[in-house]
């Protein structure tokens, strides 16, 4: 994609400045407010001028065609990669010079587009990984099987239990994560990431692979998460079924440039996002 | 009677390379590197240990535990110096540098205790009653093999059941997915080379005990064959270590007595081709195809 063209485009298109941030959660402060991001890799402009703001409770989608930077922008927000430009408040915290294991202790989990499950340990230990930082004991008393490690570590399995719960997932505990199904791997990997006690949750095309009926049951759960931890969730997702039907912010990239924000009934209207998604009528 | 003194020796002999082997399994498991400075952090325990019951006259566990203590705070600090900043290098520049790393330990020593080998007094002070002693079982190589199994109890029970163990089977299965779910790689591999400095400790006790000669290069030759038998039993395996540890010092023992003195390295290293051109991911190890 030549330089000059994107750089025309951008110019043309008029982005839709007012908040989508849902009525309830006006009130609060966001959770992430983002300014200005932007990453280059070389001479490559892959994200440029990012602005994002989510409510507590929100659950805001990031849609866009192909190689638009949707995953980049997870990557930027979880500090895989550093950005060039621009601030990321996290509940007000700015996150600069934060390494990715301290942003998920500041509150950001995350999925990824292709699973990437600690397919040789067991679901349990999936889970345990995620709970790391709350288990409170430290290695000594580990090795030594002090009483506080088996407190510990009987308190973790419960809450691991409790989670697993939320997928009907109990019975699955004691096997290999590699051996499940593509569907329950896609379902313990939320779960993994909710273990990290997050305020805000990242999904990364939750739905990829899933058939209508099994989408349809994710686009509960991701509800029913939403509601049971009153968290705010940022998902990049194709379907577009999901999208409108849960997303109440949408945000559509394309060539690493914001091209609108809206609600779903906006977004479907929009003439850029259309041209975006299928080529200039001619 | 003569052959299971040789046995015997050799399972002694297997359990100092299976404690070696342990320390670049789990490095390798978790860092994906080899470290071949490990061999020489295990010349640096026996120094350590030789300086506390000679010149200090502390007493052999007192002696033992500074030695751990020591080689666990080298280990940490030449990953810190040498390694860490590598991290986004590739494997190559890595293996250099490690290989410069047991260079620098070996000349060091050199430097600090002199080329003349030393007389390793043996930690262990009891004696086993003459019926165990005749059949060639002596308190060395049964403080060993206890040690060695005691180690891997230990070391199994910890990587599967703690906190850190599990944060490290995370590292080591996806360490981007494992910082993602806030561990923090960079310290969970420090605690890998601190745990696999303190067993190299260990390994350097026992091996000074049993055969008392001292000098800077010997930890480079039961380094490279702790590094055969990691190989050997699967790399990144920790009961892969213990076979492969044991397996290579029975075969080595065996083939001294049997076949030939000169020849036993070759031997030993003959199996290893062997065992990998039939298995080429070692005994234990996983065969992990790639997704085309």
């Amino acid at each position: 994609m030549n330089e000059k063209k994107r750089m025309g485009k951008a110019k043309m298109v008029p982005v839709p400045s007012k908040a989508i941030i849902p009525e309830r959660d006006i009130d609060k402060a966001p959770i992430l407010e983002c300014s200005h991001l932007g990453i280059d890799f070389g001479g490559l402009r892959a994200v440029d001028d990012f602005n994002l703001t989510i409510g507590r409770t929100e659950i805001a989608g990031l849609i866009g065609p192909n190689g638009a930077g949707k995953t980049t922008v997870f990557n930027l927000l979880t500090k895989v990669y550093q950005p060039t430009r621009g601030t990321i408040l996290l509940d007000g915290v700015d996150t600069a010079g934060k390494t990715t294991a301290q942003i998920n202790h500041m509150g950001i989990a995350r999925t990824f587009q292709n699973i990437r499950l600690f397919s040789n340990m067991t679901v349990m230990e999936n889970i345990l990984v995620g709970l790391h930082e709350e288990m409170s004991y430290n290695a000594l008393s580990g090795i030594l099987r002090l009483p506080n490690f088996f407190r510990s570590e009987r308190i973790a399995r419960e809450r691991a239990i409790e989670l697993l719960s939320i997928f009907n997932m109990e019975d699955t505990a004691d096997a290999v994560a590699g051996s499940l199904p593509y569907g329950a791997q896609r379902r313990l990997e939320i779960l993994r990431a909710l273990a990290t006690n997050p305020s805000l949750l990242l999904l990364d095309e939750p739905a990829a692979g899933m058939n209508p009926s099994e989408t349809a049951e994710l686009m509960e759960n991701i509800v029913k998460i939403r509601d049971t931890f009153n968290i705010a969730v940022l998902l990049i997702e194709h379907d577009m079924n999901l999208v409108m039907g849960i997303c109440e912010g949408i945000v559509v990239l394309n060539f690493g440039q914001v091209i609108a924000k809206g609600t779903a009934e906006e977004i479907q209207s929009n003439p850029t996002v259309i041209e975006a998604y299928l080529g200039k009528q001619q | 009677m003569v052959f299971f003194t040789y046995l015997i020796s050799g399972i002694s002999l297997g359990s100092v390379y299976a404690i070696i082997a342990l320390g670049y399994t789990m490095v390798y498991g978790i860092a994906k590197m080899l470290n071949f400075a490990h061999g020489d952090v295990i010349m640096v325990g026996g120094y350590i240990c030789y300086i506390a019951l000679n010149s200090l006259g502390l007493p052999a566990i007192v002696a033992v535990i500074l030695a751990m203590i020591v080689c666990t705070v080298l280990g940490v600090v030449i990953e810190g110096l040498a390694y860490k900043p590598l991290r986004q290098a590739g494997s190559l520049a890595v293996l250099i540098t490690a290989i410069g790393v047991s260079y620098f330990l070996q000349n060091a020593a050199q430097l600090i205790w002199g080329a003349t080998p030393k007389n390793f007094t043996s930690v262990v002070h009891f004696s086993l009653p003459a019926g165990l002693m005749s059949v060639g079982l002596s308190s060395e190589a049964l403080i060993t093999v206890l040690a060695c199994i005691v180690i891997m109890i230990a070391l199994t029970t910890f990587v599967n059941r703690s906190k850190l163990g599990k944060a490290m089977r995370a590292c080591s299965e996806d360490k981007g997915a494992a910082q993602l779910m806030g561990i923090n790689v960079n310290r969970t591999i420090s605690m890998t080379f601190a745990i696999g400095s303190a067993l190299a400790a260990i390994a350097g006790v026992l091996l000074c005990s049993s055969y008392p000669v001292l000098q800077p290069t010997t930890g480079s030759m039961p380094g490279i064959k702790a590094f055969t038998a990691a190989v050997f039993g699967g790399i990144g395996s920790i009961p892969g270590a213990f076979i492969g540890g044991l397996l290579l010092g029975i075969i080595e023992s065996l083939a001294k007595a049997y076949i030939s003195t000169t020849l036993a390295n070759s031997i030993v290293f003959a199996v290893l081709i062997i065992i990998l051109l039939v298995k080429p991911t070692g005994l234990l190890g996983k065969y992990a195809p790639e997704k085309v």
